[in-house]
């Protein structure tokens, strides 16, 4: 019989078979593609703690920062890591490619960072910040004073509350001269929006 | 006729330079007090070797070069020491870093005379260096890199062409221009010290044909040397380093690359009067020629400056009316930055002071939307997009910014000038050039905390094993020992680990000698021995005069073995029976 | 006086987004006044008519953004869009077409993007397409140039626009309409027709000719480069070249007819060199330039439109970005290839 006749008389089926014979072969091309060209990528997790600032302080209510990625990989909350703050939450907002939320406050506020330091004097050897600091960054051993190993140290608190003299302070990192430079102008159409007089708050305050 | 090339872009801003070139270099003579940055140059801030109420001589030490790429400081007149404070030095942040100040006697002592090397043809490159490293010379030209460090260059590195930077492309700016034209003769003693160090092919020296005087000055003092007096059209920035390379040799620096790695050196004129200085006279860098001008001042001009002189000190030499000026400039209109006030000192980078009547540099109206019009990226020396960068540096979008090359903007302000809608394009790249290196440190940092944390894991991770282990271990040994006891029927554990105590110690005993009276006679000519040894080092600590520590505790030592050995003398028959 | 903080540089050109604006304003005299001495009033009233509307949308739309009103109207970019849209409109046209025009201009494809340096398409042409796309009648309508018919004085060009009813507006094709539908006479004996002129038409080719000269002062004084316009010219001109047969009835012109009739030198001048919707690196320009001389060619001589320079314009805008990612400069510094020398 003839081609043309058959599929004149069973369009239902000439479709479906064009259908298979189209499917088969793009199947098989892509199924190769993704063989052939597969790239071997981190797995999202990974990729989260690159992101995540590595204070392992704990804030976000895991214990560390590895933790939380690989919660975040499974659904947690991205907003939930007060010292990467907002920058931290757009980053993985991109990454995970979801509207950036809010830093959630109930974990913490965004502060300048800060590092730990000991008053030497008062210490009196106990070890507990030792034992409390997530990367090693305290010396020191029992009845001998301690003291922060301050370019390691990640300012994540964990060390002041287990301090049973209170001799441990969180002095901000300052800004000297090496580390100034020109910040970004504002943009022109917001001053100018100042006048327009939708200023946020904060702005018609200053 | 050597060939000049041209370079992307560049504009052609008003040069202003006609002011200060009216009269010549005029000296600006010692202000009653010195402000001596520790860090006027790139690299580590200089270590005070002084401390104050010291009395200091003209071209003493006052601070040594902290590492490499740093350099030291000398006292640029003679006085006391008043402090080593804070003070606001010339930097854009208006911040204040620590500075020597001096309280000048005006006897203008010098230390000793300075003794320099006449016939440096017949020492060694490495001695010249050490004469001008020691000399404290740092690029004159306003980036400030230590001179000896670049002269010494990359081993290896084969320097094939000097360039001699004559340019002077900034507007207003007429300190390299007098220079040249009073000093010639310097600076070709200058070049010729640099010609023995570097030992290049050839020497070119470059030179923007706005300046007919300094050439002329330049061409006879280079007459019968091999030094390639070399002019092309005024355009800005041919005086930025890359640039001049590309105009002098036709070849670019690779990106993120050195001059040294195609062979090329570059120094300013200042720089070479500088070594010469250092070189022949063994003066160390003291002072510098500095142009004030702007409308600001009536009698503008170039002033020979001793380094750490406020700057309220020359703008009054140069009639400065402060209530005309709106921002004091170090450096010039396209390049220069705003200073927190005329208190600030001249440093060994100031080839300017720029005081602008607000007419002359108004506040600049707030920007307009860019409408891509393009003119920056025709102005571009660097062939960049501007506009693309600053819509990337809105965004913060740092992958972008990088990969339009934002690192190879030099900030020379082409962009902003040309702007039909006044936008500070070079802000927006300064900060977005520093927000990414900060965001590479970051990560550096956390990468570095994450290992710690990984380390510290582990650690925690396998001391708990190991106690588990022993843990196991213990529980593994009772339980055998408990199985044993079952075993050997009616014989209590507690009785038979006893026995075996026992046993142990009676073994144990057994091998010492002061179980037999022979062997407690030896047991006391060991105690002896031992007792004339910590003796001798006892006295040999005392005599070294060691720690008293140490002397207590050999001191308790001999005390504790002669009481041993009283003792075994007294009870031989006590010790026989255990 | 206390002393202010700000980044270099300092001194700045005299050059401001208002006074480039301005000039652009300025070189479209010559074009304007040739319009007017061969097509009567009619074009001037447009652009008055434009003007006017076009001030209004952009108050309304700043006061709608909360945007200073003072600030964004000195830019002069809004009485730019309206001009070049009044030039392209055919003259008596109605009041109100030239509203609707001048409004999808300024509200639609400006101020919905974001204003000035935003917008993705050239706003006079989307102003334009709309209109051609609407109202198909009344954007084909030209007059006839002086020698051919009565020019109306300016009063008739006010009647015509305002009071369009009592209007009997007298119209005439084009040159290019001509062309375009001209199937079965030779070149040669089409051009027997009075109303092509000398080359490209009366009244066109002066027309033309003066938005030359007023584009030529631009280049001069370098409110834009030359890499656009030229490239849009050359390959236009190549195109007639390549698909002139000698004067067939089937031929689309000769290369001097596309170069000086209907939009071209207009469109090559004011509307690609809009820098804002067009490609921004010289080597972008050129493709840009050379993509709207080829759409420009092809859609005169076998689309469904006489003048093509609006659709060519907004194809060539929604390329732009493309064309810009692809044409990156090589950076001072890095080789050809992308790397480092």
């Amino acid at each position: 019989m003839n081609m043309v006749e058959l599929i004149a008389q069973y369009p239902l089926l000439a479709a479906l078979v064009a259908l298979v014979g189209l499917g088969a072969p793009f199947g098989a091309l892509l199924g190769y593609a993704a063989v052939r060209f597969r790239t071997e990528g981190n797995p999202i997790a990974d990729q989260i703690n690159e992101i995540l600032p590595q204070t392992q302080c704990g804030q976000c209510g895991y214990p560390g920062c590895r933790p939380y990625a690989e919660a975040i990989a499974n659904g947690e909350a991205i907003n939930k890591c007060p010292p990467g703050g907002q920058a931290t939450i757009q980053a993985l907002a991109d990454l995970l490619d979801v509207e950036a939320p809010v830093l959630d406050e109930e974990h913490g506020e965004e502060k300048a960072k800060t590092v730990a330091y000991i008053r030497e004097d008062e210490c009196i050897g106990c070890t507990k910040c030792i034992q409390a600091c997530p990367v090693d960054a305290i010396l020191g051993a029992a009845k001998q004073m301690h003291t922060v190993i301050a370019s390691e140290c990640t300012g994540c608190d964990l060390c002041v509350e287990p301090c049973p003299v209170d001799c441990i302070d969180m002095i901000p990192v300052e800004e000297g001269l090496q580390s100034w430079h020109w910040p970004l102008p504002q943009t022109a159409s917001r001053n100018l929006d100042v006048i327009a007089s939708d200023a946020s708050p904060e702005e018609r305050a200053a | 006729m050597r060939r000049i090339h041209d370079f992307h872009g560049g504009i052609h801003p008003a040069e202003n330079k006609l002011q200060s070139l009216a009269t010549g270099i005029r000296p600006a003579g010692i202000p009653s007090q010195l402000i001596l940055p520790l860090a006027q140059h790139i690299g580590a801030p200089s270590q005070p070797l002084v401390s104050p109420g010291d009395r200091v001589l003209k071209g003493q030490l006052i601070a040594s070069a902290a590492g490499h790429v740093s350099v030291p400081l000398h006292a640029p007149s003679s006085g006391q020491i008043l402090a080593i404070e804070d003070r606001p030095v010339p930097h854009p942040s208006g911040y204040s870093a620590p500075c020597v100040v001096i309280e000048c006697d005006g006897r203008d002592e010098w230390v000793e005379e300075p003794s320099g090397i006449r016939n440096y043809r017949a020492c060694e490159p490495s001695a010249l260096l050490e004469k001008i490293r020691s000399a404290g010379i740092a690029g004159m030209g306003g980036a400030g890199f230590p001179t000896a460090v670049k002269l010494a260059g990359k081993p290896g590195a084969g320097i094939t062409t000097l360039i001699i930077n004559g340019t002077e492309c900034e507007p207003y700016i007429t300190a390299d221009d007098i220079l040249m034209q009073e000093r010639a003769a310097d600076i070709l003693a200058g070049v010729d010290i640099m010609r023995h160090i570097l030992k290049p092919q050839e020497i070119l020296f470059g030179i923007e044909d706005n300046k007919p005087a300094a050439i002329a000055a330049l061409k006879t003092a280079a007459a019968g040397s091999d030094v390639e007096i070399i002019t092309f059209p005024t355009k800005y920035p041919s005086g930025g380093e890359k640039q001049l390379i590309e105009i002098l040799t036709g070849k670019q620096v690779p990106s993120g690359g050195l001059p040294a790695d195609i062979g090329v050196i570059c120094q300013n004129v200042g720089t070479a009067v500088a070594v010469r200085n250092a070189v022949i006279y063994g003066r160390p860098l003291i002072s510098r020629i500095t142009t004030v001008t702007g409308d600001a001042v009536t009698a503008p001009g170039n002033f020979e400056v001793l380094l750490g002189t406020p700057m309220a000190h020359l703008l009054a030499l140069a009639g400065f009316s402060a209530e005309k000026c709106e921002r004091l400039i170090m450096g010039g209109p396209m390049m220069g930055f705003t200073v927190s006030g005329a208190e600030v000192p001249v440093v060994k980078t100031t080839n300017c002071v720029l005081a602008p009547t607000t007419r002359e540099m108004p506040t600049p109206p707030p920007a307009q939307p860019c409408i891509r019009c393009g003119l920056c990226a025709q102005a571009c020396p660097a062939s960049l997009l501007p506009q693309q960068l600053f819509w990337f540096a809105q965004g913060k979008e740092f992958d972008k910014l990088e990969q339009h090359n934002l690192f190879d903007c030099i900030e020379c302000g082409a962009c902003s000038w040309v702007c039909p809608s006044h936008i500070p394009l070079v802000q927006y790249y300064r900060a977005a050039k520093a927000d990414i290196v900060k965001q590479r440190r970051d990560h550096e940092k956390s990468e570095q905390a994450r290992l710690r944390f990984e380390a510290r894991q582990e650690r925690i991770a396998r001391e708990e094993a190991e106690r588990e282990a022993k843990r196991a271990a213990r529980k593994q040994a009772a339980e055998k020992r408990a199985e044993l006891a079952a075993e050997g029927g009616d014989e209590d554990p507690v009785q038979a680990a006893i026995e075996r105590a026992r046993a142990r110690k009676t073994a144990q005993q057994g091998t010492a000698p002061a179980n037999t009276p022979d062997g407690g006679v030896k047991q006391l000519a060991a105690l002896r021995e031992k007792l004339a040894k910590t003796e001798q080092r006892l006295a040999l600590s005392r005599e070294a005069g060691e720690d008293n520590k140490i002397v207590t505790a050999l001191e308790a030592t001999v005390q504790r073995l002669r009481d041993r050995i009283s003792a075994a003398e007294q009870s031989p028959a006590e010790r026989e029976t255990p | 006086m206390t002393l202010i903080r700000i980044s270099s540089p300092h001194a700045h050109g005299s050059d401001s987004t208002a006074s480039v604006m301005r000039r652009v304003l300025i070189a479209t005299v010559p074009g304007v006044i040739a319009l007017t001495w061969f097509f009567g009033f009619g074009s001037l009233v447009n652009i008055i008519w434009a003007s006017l509307v076009a001030v209004a949308c952009e108050a309304l739309a700043l006061t709608l953004r909360r945007k200073p009103l003072g600030f964004y109207l000195q830019d002069y970019s809004a009485l730019v869009t309206a001009t070049l849209l009044g030039i392209a409109l055919p003259p008596y046209a109605p009041w109100w077409l030239i509203a609707i025009g001048v409004a999808s201009a300024i509200l639609m494809a400006k101020h919905l993007y974001g204003g000035l340096g935003y917008n993705p398409f050239n706003p006079a042409m989307v102003g334009y397409v709309v209109l051609l796309i609407s109202f198909p009648v009344q954007m084909t309508a030209w007059a006839p140039p002086r020698g051919l018919g009565e020019v109306p004085g300016l009063l008739q060009a006010l009647q015509a626009c305002f009071l369009p009813a009592q209007y009997d507006a007298v119209t005439m094709a084009t040159p290019l309409d001509m062309v375009r539908q001209n199937n079965s006479l030779l070149l040669e004996d089409l051009w027997r027709d009075p109303l092509f002129g000398r080359w490209a038409g009366i009244g066109w080719e002066w027309v033309n000719l003066a938005f030359l000269a007023g584009g030529l002062w631009l280049l001069y004084r370098r409110v834009f480069s030359w890499h656009a316009p030229v490239a849009m010219l050359a390959s236009l001109g190549l195109m007639a070249a390549l698909f002139y047969d000698g004067g067939s009835s089937a031929s689309g012109g000769s290369p001097l007819f596309h170069l000086l009739s209907g939009a071209t030198m207009f469109g090559a001048f004011f509307i690609i060199t809009d820098p804002v919707s067009s490609a921004v690196s010289v080597r972008g320009r050129l493709i840009f330039g050379a993509l709207i001389g080829t759409l420009v060619y092809l859609i005169r001589a076998w689309g469904n439109y006489p003048d093509a320079v609006a659709f060519a314009v907004l194809v060539a805008n929604f390329s732009a970005p493309f064309i810009d990612h692809y044409t990156q400069p090589r950076s001072y510094g890095h080789s050809k290839s992308g790397g480092q020398p």
